[in-house]
């Protein structure tokens, strides 16, 4: 059994959903939780239209049927897990009928998905940024956390928890210390035993203080201690929630320095820019997947004009510090890590190339690969088994931007098939499956407002005001709207959406959004600029007399 | 790699079957097919229709062979080995069957970019002139009516060929090269891709691949992975970037080389092969043995490499 909580991978994930449509066919039920009815849910047994933002108090309402119905796995629940006395505690107000009014999910639905999850042989529950994307992404995340203790669907072959990774190498990212609280290779930067593997190895003395998240930094450009920024491969002044106020506080800052392929827009608000190359194809290194699985990454062209390959650029700066770095290839950066690594340690290039990948942790050379952690949990021998998995005993909160009046409807945003991101690298190729920048509306709400697909709204929230033609969604249930954040340059979404941040991973409440809708006449300047570009095109091609 | 996880399926040992090719003993997993106890042999065995991600169709009897005891030619890429069987791939029934298949499918299909098929040609001794004249290009292929057929005269030979089909800036069909192999059909459908953009319409002779009422592909199902493309043998379905290169005579394969790297638009981890020629990625395709992907993409995989060129057009910084 397959649950899509939050994660439409049909669209987000092709080639993952390939595995699934495997399952699907020899028979695997699948539930699709969405407040979208997305094209993963036109694959699901049955679909899930949650009001967004009532995640934690849909898992309450599984929870609570799973326990009344005698279907939690006893055995697995004294074993290896902590607080689950709290936790029923906690689920106890949400009955069916309870759940059922504050997430908008018909009870039996909930009912159904409780009893088929428990039941079921092996289950797996996916789920991606419709999960993290909120104020408490992480209490959503522990909510489903819950619902695999519960029913012992963890750590398993074929049962487990599996967040779907939006990006190529986010996952390798955070293994290499990407990460506040992180050195490379999951070691803390607070452990002074960790710290002094890596002052040995580099022949320095480390500040033992966590660096700051990304939302912390927001914070401290606006209170003045963080006037000088380094950015690397990331455009926040157009993937970052409320885009004014990203492009305010760089502007405010005494130095910016950009490190891209592109010339992105953040990369205006910058005083040095740094060219370098493609990641993926003009250098070579690594890749860490959603399911650990690190692949090598080969440098297959020449980049353009002066870029450099990131370890170079890196090195270029440590000498104009003053300190001397060998060249080193990507090669012996890694066997570095590996050095410093032990969930690493045994992947040599080597192995990596002849195994097309390896999943952490493979301490050895010998192997073997790890197709899934937490197995310990089902150890016999307590001592094996280790720390307890402990229930979550989160509160359910709804999104921050509340809806009234004024702002009566949700928008929700994320990506389509054709597009990523801010457009910078699919915005290079003609996709004939492009429809560009849109606001999607439910049939109900378009007869509502007396609006047909094409024609021009302006949608507005607290923060801003965008304009944007409409498109006709009927997987939209009235009073949701989606949009693609994938076209910043017409139609600034995050203009829109509000930096409320997930107080542990600082993830901002993009899902979330209260607006109003209005019809207008206004056309906005870069649509106009393309009819005026068109209307040209159209007199070259009248013929000449 | 047969390892075993706790909880999961359970590995057992799989059975060696010894069968004999050309007189010769060769030993091969249980489960295997004829086709692949030949490759084992050393035999070469010329295939079309076979995809190795694909269930094995059978559509175009080039791989026949001789098996004694079956009063037919069997298809080895389909029919599994069992013991003792006795397989002779290269007598003259066997030569025969495979000149005449050669004959009618170069007889009525443009097998330019099919390859290996002058070599082929040659082995079998193919005469495929000797239906006479090729029939020309016919521009009504798909709008016959069901049923409907008219039997030529016998002036010429039967053939495929039609315009080519472009109607979208990421691949192209020229259906004048098409064998019917069912490859595109099966990897669209439930084998891997699950859009069901095309499918196989009319019958007989007038068979053809067709989108639902021969939409153009950006207003049919196709959701353009290119995946039908990765498996097509002839050519019939090709990247338009190495079509416009094959079209302008730019097109050569003795200049490319084949980089493996990983997309970078997901967190899945797909392989791509990266084709580059004059430091242009000029086609993307995938390794059909990857446990990712398994040779399969999706678009922006597939085609959305542009970027990095486009910065190389913008003249880099």
């Amino acid at each position: 059994m397959l649950v899509f909580w939050g994660s439409n991978a049909r669209e987000a994930h092709p080639i993952f959903f390939h595995h699934a449509l495997k399952a699907i066919h020899k028979g695997a039920k699948v539930y699709a939780v969405d407040p979208r009815r997305s094209k993963t849910a036109e694959w699901a047994d049955s679909w899930l239209g949650l009001d967004v933002g009532t995640d934690v108090a849909l898992a309450y309402g599984i929870g609570r049927e799973i326990i009344h119905a005698g279907l939690t796995n006893k055995e697995f629940i004294a074993n290896a897990t902590s607080g689950f006395d709290d936790y029923i505690k906690k689920c106890e107000p949400w009955t069916l009928e309870v759940t059922s009014r504050e997430t908008g999910v018909p009870a039996e639905l909930i009912r159904q998905l409780a009893h088929d999850y428990a039941k079921a042989e092996r289950a797996q529950i996916c789920w991606t940024l419709g999960i993290t994307e909120h104020h408490n992404g992480t209490d959503n995340v522990r909510s489903l956390c819950n619902l695999a203790l519960l029913t012992g669907h963890v750590g398993r072959w074929g049962s487990g928890l599996v967040p779907l990774r939006g990006q190529n190498n986010v996952q390798g990212g955070g293994d290499m210390g990407a990460i506040p609280k992180n050195l490379p290779g999951f070691q803390d930067v607070g452990n002074a035993e960790h710290r002094a593997k890596f002052e040995r190895l580099w022949n320095v003395t480390m500040p033992p203080k966590y660096g700051m998240t990304l939302s912390e930094m927001m914070h401290a450009m606006d209170e003045g201690h963080l006037t000088n920024l380094y950015i690397i491969g990331e455009n926040p002044v157009q993937s970052d929630a409320d885009s004014a106020a990203v492009g305010k506080r760089l502007e405010n800052l005494d130095h910016i320095v950009v490190q891209d392929i592109f010339l992105t827009k953040t990369a205006t608000y910058a005083d040095v820019v740094l060219p370098s190359a493609a990641a993926w194809c003009e250098s070579d290194g690594t890749f860490t997947n959603s399911e650990r699985r690190i692949q090598l990454v080969r440098k297959a062209l020449e980049p353009p004009g002066s870029a450099k390959d990131d370890i170079e650029i890196m090195r270029l700066i440590a000498e104009r510090l003053g300190r001397g770095w060998p060249k080193q290839t990507a090669e012996q950066v890694w066997d570095e890590l590996r050095a410093v690594s032990p969930k690493h340690y045994g992947m040599t290039y080597q192995l990596l190339k002849e195994r097309g990948g390896l999943q952490w942790p493979f301490p050895d050379e010998n192997g073997p690969e790890s197709p899934f952690l937490h197995g310990r949990l089902w150890e016999k021998d307590p001592a094996k088994r280790g720390q307890l998995a402990p229930f979550g005993t989160p509160e359910h909160s709804l999104p921050v931007d509340k809806l009234d009046d004024e702002f009566p409807l949700r928008l929700t945003t994320g990506r389509r098939l054709t597009d990523y991101n801010t457009g910078v690298q699919s915005g290079g190729f003609n996709s004939p499956i492009r429809f560009g920048a849109c606001v999607d509306l439910s049939p109900e709400d378009m007869a509502q407002l007396d609006v047909n697909e094409g024609e021009w709204v302006r949608i507005s929230s607290r923060r801003g005001s965008v304009l944007a033609p409409v498109r006709k969604e009927p997987g939209l249930r009235p009073g949701l709207l989606f949009m693609a954040c994938n076209f910043p340059d017409e139609v600034d979404v995050n203009a829109l959406t509000i930096e409320a941040n997930d107080p542990i991973s600082g993830t901002a409440e993009f899902k979330a959004t209260a607006v109003k809708i209005e019809k207008t006449n206004e056309v906005p300047t870069w649509e106009r600029n393309l009819f005026a570009k068109l209307d040209r095109e159209k007199q070259d091609l009248v013929p000449a007399k | 790699m047969n390892i075993h996880y706790p909880g999961g399926p359970a590995v057992t040992p799989v059975k060696q079957i010894t069968i004999v090719i050309d007189g010769e003993e060769v030993s091969v997993p249980e489960g295997s097919t004829i086709l692949t106890a030949c490759n084992a042999a050393g035999k070469d065995i010329p295939t079309l229709c076979y995809g190795d991600t694909l269930t094995p169709k059978n559509a175009c009897r080039v791989c026949m062979v001789e098996l004694k005891g079956s009063r037919v030619l069997v298809p080895s890429c389909s029919r599994k080995v069992q013991p003792d069987m006795v397989v002779m791939t290269d007598t003259d029934r066997v030569r025969h069957s495979r000149r005449l298949v050669l004959e009618l499918l170069d007889s009525s299909v443009d097998l330019s970019t099919t390859p290996r098929i002058p070599e082929w040609k040659e082995r079998y001794n193919v005469d495929s002139d000797r239906y006479g004249k090729r029939a020309s290009e016919s521009l009504t292929r798909d709008v016959h009516d069901p049923g409907e057929h008219h039997a030529g005269n016998g002036d010429v030979a039967a053939t495929m060929c039609q315009p080519i089909k472009i109607d979208n800036d990421l691949y192209v069909r020229d259906y004048s090269k098409c064998i019917l192999c069912y490859k595109c059909v099966d990897a669209c459908g439930t084998q891997w891709q699950n859009s069901f953009a095309i499918q196989i319409a009319g019958r007989g002779f007038d068979s053809q691949i067709s989108t639902e009422f021969a939409a153009e592909l950006p207003e049919s199902a196709c959701v353009f992975c290119g995946n039908c493309v990765e498996v097509c043998p002839t050519g019939a379905l090709s990247f338009k970037s190495e079509h416009d290169m094959r079209v302008a005579g730019t097109w050569d394969e003795s200049q490319q080389t084949e980089t493996t790297t990983v997309c970078t638009y997901c967190g899945v981890g797909c392989n791509l092969n990266l084709h580059v020629q004059d430091n242009q990625i000029v086609k993307v395709t995938s390794p059909h043995d990857h446990s990712v992907g398994h040779g399969n993409l999706c678009i922006k995989g597939r085609f959305g490499f542009q970027h990095v060129q486009n910065r190389k057009e913008d003249g880099g910084s």
